[in-house]
Parts: structure tokens; C-alpha cells; sequence
């Protein structure tokens, strides 16, 4: 391997570095205000295609406003994004050598997928601000208090955050613009086959058990529980919806054990 | 002596049954161009990446300035610049935010690498682009602020992989000058290509690699005294082909190659040849000549010289 610099310099380049390409995702995206726009309308339309067109036809469980019971749902949705989003950065670097440009320049490795995770999170965090506002003029309101507020945002920042990483290690893994641009559209199947748009009690029991254990479903639900919005649980529920709030906690952690080492040693691995 | 600042002994690569490399040696001496020329697949991208840390040889050592490219990749970095195939540039971002970016991630203070993204887009005549975004920018345009974008932190050794392949004439001439201007700097430079003419006029030495080995070495004069000149003939008949197959051997010691239904190539070794004793030669034969040229050979002919492997008239 290479010789070792002092772990504390290393970890100061890692910082830096990272802070340096944060700084450049941010800069890429003022220099593209259009982007920008297309990102805030997102929740926008999102809102008014689940909450108005769709939802005149779905029955809330156990009653109640069917906006309330889907921003919970559309919270989670900006927390899944961040894996089409990063892994898309991540392989438009690599297939346009810039990441080999940073590969063979003296900035420090991890710098790279940890300036696209933070930058990500930046833009998760506007997002879903955007998101809320949208919700906030629907009539969507969180009930149970600041504290129940706030551990449910934390745990949607921290999926996010969590998601980003799988994104890194796809990007990296794929290595190509286009491929990852196809992959994307993948990802709305994905988030439909959950609780977040509607209640899964009405799937065949297969298809009840995967989407229980999507992660989006788990944020979903312990959204729904600490906003105090409508969705009232099914009477035998699989156990990331008996508990919501430790589901999204363990996915979180294993997401992060799992993929900040692959994603590492994805972005160290040489030999190619 | 020193030891050459770019050291390859006996590299190897594979990829899956594929041989990239097999055995290239190369030693470029510190403040000189070495000029690696090669066809297609020859392993020139392979041998730059090996030596740019990026990938990991099967077997045998490089060392870049002393330091090994596998165990201390990380003191590698810090002496080079690598411009690869395809500009590596964040076309989203303005030439001068490319700069800076590359120079803080090359670990510079932040006013330096503002000053020193100012003076190189000022010296390799950007200055008037830098704060247009690059995607807006033409192709020699976009390499040239590559080239530079690796020089940012001053590079001991710079390793340029086909800077001008895809690029149209005046493109070419802007990378060459950019080249030369280093040069004057007295930073080293390796640049493969697949054009003789661009080593011709680059490089110091060249390394001609073929199937991921150097099968020659020399100045561009040295290369050009072995190889000499080529030697076209076009007859009025086909009937005048084995006669003038017959002198070309004379002249040039080995059988020509048959090039098309009425004309033969035949390299000429050394200098020494005028185009009115050829011509005499073909006609005291008889042979009825549409056309007669003595020209540099070409690179498909130096490989095929070089490997010996030509197809000859009988
Ligand atoms: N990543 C790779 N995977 C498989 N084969 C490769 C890879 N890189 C290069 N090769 C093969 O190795 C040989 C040398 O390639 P390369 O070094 O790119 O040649 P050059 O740059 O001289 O055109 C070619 O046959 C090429 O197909
Ligand atoms: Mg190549």
C-alpha cells in the first residue's frame, strides 16, 4: 500500500478535500438555476399529483385527511432520492476521468464520496424544506409537539444521509453517465411498492411483505407516528411497522456499515 | 548519471486474457520529452495509467523520481500531472473555478491557487475564456485547460496520454505550443501518441511500443536514420510490376510490398537516395512508371518494419 501519512494530517486532507468538493457540487448547481427550480417544483408536483389526483380516490385507514396522511409519505420519498441523485454525480465523474484526475492528484481518497454525501445533504435539506412548505399550505401539520417534530426530520435527514452512501457505491460500481441514467427510472417502482401513497393491506400478501420491509414504509410510518398524521396500523403488522422508529435506525446503521466500506474501497481500488 | 526521474522495468499487465503490457522497460532522464508512439492497443494508456498510480502492475516496478508507484503511490501524487485521454474537466464549471478547484485539491492556499490559476490562464492564452463555462468551450480549448489544469501544482513530471488525438489542425498546434511552453520550464514530460510526426516534433526521445513492449528506442533523428525513407511506385501496367519489384529490391535490400493492383512501397534504410537515379534505375528496367515518390514513411510502415512482419510480391 502506500506509505501512511500521520493519521491526523489524513484526516485533515479528508475534511478539506471533502469540504472543497462540497463547495464544487454547490457551485455546479448555482451556475445551473434551472436545476434548481426543477428541484423545488419536485414537491410541488408531487403534491398535487398524489394529494389531489390520486388521493380523491384513496381511503385513508382509519380515516382522516388523505394529505396528511400522504406528506409523511413524500418525506420519505426526498430521503430515497438521494440514491439516484449521488450516484449519478459520482458516475458522471467517473466516466468523464475526473475522478482519475482526483485519483491521481495528491487529495485525499475518501474526500471524494464524502464531499458528494455532504453536498447531498445540503440539497436534501432544501428539498425537504421545500417539501414542508408545500405540505404546510395543504392543510399537512405535524400534532404530537417539537420534540416528536424533530426526531422524525432527524430520522429523515439521517436516511437520507444513509441512502446517500448507496448512491456512492452505485456510481462507482456502474462507472458510467449513462448507465446510471438508466438505472433511474428503476427507482419509482421502487418507492411506489411501500406504504408511502397507499396502505399496504390491500397487496397480496408476497408483495404486503416486501413493501413492509421497504425502508421507505419504515420512515413512512414512523413519520406518520411522531407528526401524529392519519394511518392507523394494521392489526397484525410486520415488524419494521410495529416498530418504525428502531426499522429506520437499524436500515440507517446497516446502510452506512455496509456501503461506506464498499463505497471506500470502491473509490481506493486501483489495477483497472 | 542520475537515475531517470520516470524509471519502468519489465511491466506487465492483463486484463482477463487481454496483454496489455508485457515486459515494456522506459527511463525518461529528469527536464526531457519522451515521446511514446504506438498504434491502437499498443499499451500506451495502460503503461501511462501504471505510472500515474492509477492502476497496479502484474508485475515488475516503476518508480517516479525514486519514489515506487505501487507502495508509496501517495509521494507519486504529489510530483505529477496527468491529462488523459478525454479532457477531465467539470464542464458545468467556468474555466478559472476548474483551476482553483484543482489547485486547493492539489493542496494549495487558497490565494495561491487563485494567483496560480490567473497567470496560467494568462500564459496559455485562456485569460479571455476563464469565466466562461467550460461545456461552451471548443475541443482544443477544453484540452488546453485540461493540459494546464494538471500543472496547477507545479509537476515534477507530467504525463500527457494522446493530447491531441481528436483534435482538428490549429487544436493540434495549440496543444504543441502549450507542450513546448512547458517544456522551457524544465518539467518532464511523457506523451504517447500515435502520430510520428507529433513526436517527431515534441519529443527528445521516443519509445516505439507495440503489443505492450518498446521494440525501439533513439532520438527522432536516430529513429529516422534506421528507418530512412519510403519508397511509392505506381506503374502504367500490371505487366511492369515484376521488374520494378526487382529493382526496388536492389535499391532497397528487402521486397517491396504490394500496396494495390499497380503499385509497390518499399522502405529505403538510411539517407543517401535521389528520386533521378530511382527513376533511371526503373526505366533502364523497362518499367513504364505512372508515378514515383520518396516520402517519410508512414507509422503503419515504421510498425511494420519495426515487427517485420510485411506481406511481400513474389
Ligand atoms: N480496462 C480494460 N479492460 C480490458 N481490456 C483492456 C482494458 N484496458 C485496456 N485493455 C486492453 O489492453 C490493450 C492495451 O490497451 P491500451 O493501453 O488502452 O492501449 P493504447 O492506449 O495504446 O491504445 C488493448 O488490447 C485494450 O483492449
Ligand atoms: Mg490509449
Amino acid at each position: 500500500m502506500t506509505t501512511a501519512r500521520p493519521a491526523p494530517q489524513r484526516l485533515r486532507w479528508t475534511i478539506t478535500d471533502g469540504l472543497t468538493l462540497a463547495g464544487r457540487e454547490i457551485a455546479r448547481l448555482k451556475a445551473e438555476p434551472g436545476q434548481i427550480v426543477a428541484a423545488l417544483a419536485f414537491p410541488v408536483v408531487m403534491v398535487v399529483l398524489f394529494g389531489y389526483v390520486f388521493g380523491s380516490a384513496i381511503q385513508v385507514p382509519g380515516g382522516g385527511d388523505y394529505r396528511e396522511y400522504l406528506m409523511p409519505g413524500l418525506f420519505a420519498m426526498v430521503s430515497i432520492t438521494a440514491v439516484q441523485g449521488v450516484m449519478t454525480r459520482m458516475a458522471a465523474d467517473a466516466s468523464q476521468g475526473v475522478m482519475d484526475r482526483f485519483r491521481s492528484m495528491p487529495t485525499a481518497r475518501l474526500a471524494v464520496p464524502f464531499g458528494q454525501t455532504g453536498a447531498d445533504a445540503l440539497v436534501g435539506l432544501g428539498l425537504l424544506a421545500a417539501m414542508v412548505g408545500t405540505g404546510l399550505i395543504v392543510g399537512w401539520q405535524p400534532h404530537r409537539g417539537a420534540a416528536a417534530t424533530a426526531e422524525a426530520f432527524l430520522l429523515i435527514v439521517l436516511l437520507r444521509y444513509a441512502m446517500s452512501w448507496v448512491g456512492v457505491y452505485l456510481g462507482l460500481v456502474v462507472k458510467d453517465d449513462q448507465t446510471a441514467a438508466q438505472l433511474v427510472p428503476l427507482f419509482l417502482p421502487i418507492t411506489m411498492l411501500s406504504n408511502a401513497f397507499v396502505p399496504t393491506d390491500g397487496m397480496p400478501a408476497w408483495l404486503r411483505l416486501v413493501a413492509d420491509w421497504n425502508p421507505l414504509s419504515a420512515i413512512t410510518a414512523a413519520s406518520r407516528d411522531l407528526f401524529g398524521n392519519p394511518g392507523a396500523r394494521s392489526a397484525h403488522p410486520a415488524w419494521p411497522m410495529a416498530h418504525p422508529v428502531a426499522a429506520v435506525l437499524l436500515w440507517s446503521v446497516a446502510a452506512l456499515v455496509v456501503f461506506v466500506p464498499l463505497a471506500a474501497r470502491a473509490q481506493t481500488r486501483r489495477g483497472r | 548519471m542520475t537515475d531517470p526521474i520516470v524509471l519502468a522495468e519489465g511491466l506487465h499487465k492483463s486484463f482477463g486474457g487481454t496483454r496489455a503490457l508485457r515486459g515494456l522497460d522506459l527511463g525518461v532522464p529528469e527536464g526531457t520529452v519522451c515521446g511514446v508512439l504506438g498504434p491502437n492497443g499498443a499499451g500506451k494508456t495502460t503503461a501511462v495509467r501504471i505510472l500515474a498510480t492509477l492502476s497496479d502492475p502484474d508485475a515488475g516496478r516503476a518508480t517516479i523520481a525514486g519514489f515506487d508507484v505501487v507502495r508509496e503511490a501517495g509521494r507519486v501524487r504529489e510530483r505529477i500531472g496527468l491529462a488523459g485521454q478525454f479532457a477531465a474537466v467539470d464542464g458545468q464549471l467556468t474555466g478559472r473555478a476548474n483551476l482553483r478547484l484543482f489547485g486547493r485539491l492539489g493542496h494549495l492556499s487558497r490565494g495561491e491557487a487563485r494567483r496560480r490559476a490567473d497567470d496560467l490562464l494568462e500564459r496559455f492564452g485562456l485569460a479571455d475564456a476563464a469565466d466562461r463555462r467550460v461545456a461552451g468551450y471548443s475541443g482544443g480549448m477544453r484540452r488546453r485547460l485540461d493540459l494546464i489544469a494538471c500543472l496547477i501544482q507545479r509537476p515534477e513530471v507530467l504525463f500527457l496520454d494522446e493530447p491531441t488525438t481528436g483534435l482538428d489542425p490549429r487544436g493540434r498546434l495549440e496543444i504543441w505550443d502549450a507542450v513546448r511552453e512547458l517544456v522551457a520550464d524544465g518539467t518532464t514530460v511523457l506523451l504517447t501518441t500515435q502520430y510520428l510526426d507529433e513526436a517527431d516534433h515534441l519529443a527528445d526521445d521516443i519509445a516505439v511500443v507495440d503489443q505492450g513492449r518498446v521494440i525501439a528506442t533513439g532520438t527522432p533523428d536516430e529513429l529516422k536514420a534506421t528507418l530512412g525513407d519510403t519508397l511509392d511506385v505506381v506503374v502504367e501496367d500490371p505487366g511492369g510490376l515484376r521488374p520494378a519489384a526487382s529493382v526496388l529490391h536492389a535499391l532497397a535490400g528487402t521486397d517491396p510490398t504490394m500496396t494495390g493492383a499497380d503499385r509497390l512501397t518499399a522502405p529505403l534504410p538510411g539517407g543517401g537516395f535521389r528520386l533521378a537515379d530511382i527513376v533511371r534505375e526503373l526505366d533502364r528496367a523497362g518499367v513504364a512508371v505512372a508515378d514515383v515518390r520518396l516520402r517519410r514513411p508512414s507509422l503503419d510502415e515504421v510498425f511494420l518494419r519495426l515487427t517485420d512482419s510485411k506481406e511481400t510480391v513474389r
